[in-house]
């Protein structure tokens, strides 16, 4: 059983879990991401078990809630959203750089692999019980994700 | 881009994180799974923590007290579901903001007595009988809960008060007149006693 109070959670994690959902998908949908993730991280925290690794686990939610966010937003015919919603001008300044874009282009399972290891620094164990794959198939996948980045996107890191 | 690790060291957006946890407070509040909330405030006598159940507030904690502490106290006794969510406390804020301006006598919350019980807990509902700027002894406050013997546990009463502040445990002082103990360290008391009789 947790003990920790949930903030706490919220204050190590939240940043990682950003980055994370903007490796995979764009700043709109990652922020819904990040927000149920959260919520529902929050109904469940009572029960986690006080060894579990938080970060893996908040990672294996957020793994679920993007794909409902990509699945909800693929039986949406009309993207109406971008036409309605006024400027805010809110919180989006770098979400959709070059390097970002680039990851959210690689094929799924190297998206997933890359992120889940590169920007929220899981080991490739841990990732492939979230995949659903053996390690080696998940480390290939992070391995062809980089190589296909450096190929896409050749500028490196941010300045 | 020699190393993967870095390639991903944007500077996450503080505002964005600072919206997000805005959107989860609010979120946690309609679910029905915001357990504890807390928010700090300023105060005369230091930084002081406030927390809420839905039933109402129920902790006030002083800086000496360890605010970490507390909440992990909180998340062990009542729910880990703690959040830091103003928002449930923003009445509390102002009636504290108006105590320590002398424009506030008493306080008119909802209160969560549930981290007390027994001889404590009947001690603490019957400090608010002790109006603004009156004291009492300790001696008198267990004449006043019908067991005059239990002046020491009237003391621990007092120095494990929740609620110091709105329950006015502040007004308890020793027989010989001089301020005593207090949960929030002797100064606070006395700057408390010096506000009150001032006011």
């Amino acid at each position: 059983m947790s003990t920790k109070p949930f903030e706490k959670v919220v204050e190590e994690h939240g940043r990682t879990v950003l980055r994370v959902c903007r490796a995979l998908l764009a700043s709109h949908d990652a922020d819904d991401a990040w927000s149920e993730t959260f919520l529902s991280a929050m109904r469940a925290y009572p029960d986690l078990p006080e060894t579990a690794n938080v970060e893996a686990w908040l990672v294996t939610i957020a793994h679920r809630k993007a794909i409902d966010v990509l699945r909800s937003r693929s039986r949406q015919p009309v993207p109406v959203e971008e036409v309605t919603e006024a400027p805010t001008g809110l919180g989006v300044p770098d979400a959709d750089d070059g390097l970002w874009q680039a990851v959210r282009a690689l094929p799924d399972k190297q998206r997933q692999a890359v992120a889940y290891h590169y920007v929220a620094g899981l080991p490739y164990a841990e990732i492939a019980q979230i995949l659903g794959g053996t390690i080696d198939a998940a480390r290939r996948a992070a391995a062809d994700g980089i190589r296909n980045l450096r190929k896409n996107y050749p500028g490196g890191g941010p300045s | 881009m020699n190393n993967p690790d870095d390639l991903f060291a944007t500077p996450a957006d503080a505002d964005t994180l600072a919206r997000l946890h805005r959107r989860l407070e609010q979120a946690a509040e309609d679910e029905g799974l915001l357990d504890v909330a807390y928010r700090t405030v300023d105060s005369p006598v230091g930084t002081l923590l406030l927390a809420a159940t839905p039933r109402g507030l129920v902790r006030v904690a002083y800086d000496v007290e360890g605010h970490d502490r507390v909440l992990d106290t909180l998340a062990s006794r009542l729910s880990t579901r703690v959040l830091r969510a103003p928002k449930r406390l923003d009445a509390v804020a102002q009636e504290l903001e108006e105590y320590f301006s002398g424009r506030r006598r008493s306080f008119d919350l909802p209160l969560d007595l549930s981290l007390s019980k027994g001889f404590r807990l009947l001690v603490q509902q019957q400090l608010p009988s002790i109006g603004y700027a009156q004291t009492r002894s300790y001696r008198q406050v267990a004449e006043l809960v019908g067991n005059p013997k239990a002046v020491r546990a009237v003391g621990t009463a007092c120095a494990t008060n929740p609620l110091p502040l709105v329950l006015p445990c502040h007004r308890v002082l020793r027989t010989d007149g001089t301020p005593g103990q207090y949960v929030g360290g002797p100064a606070a008391k006395t700057t408390l006693l010096n506000l009150e009789a001032a006011a």
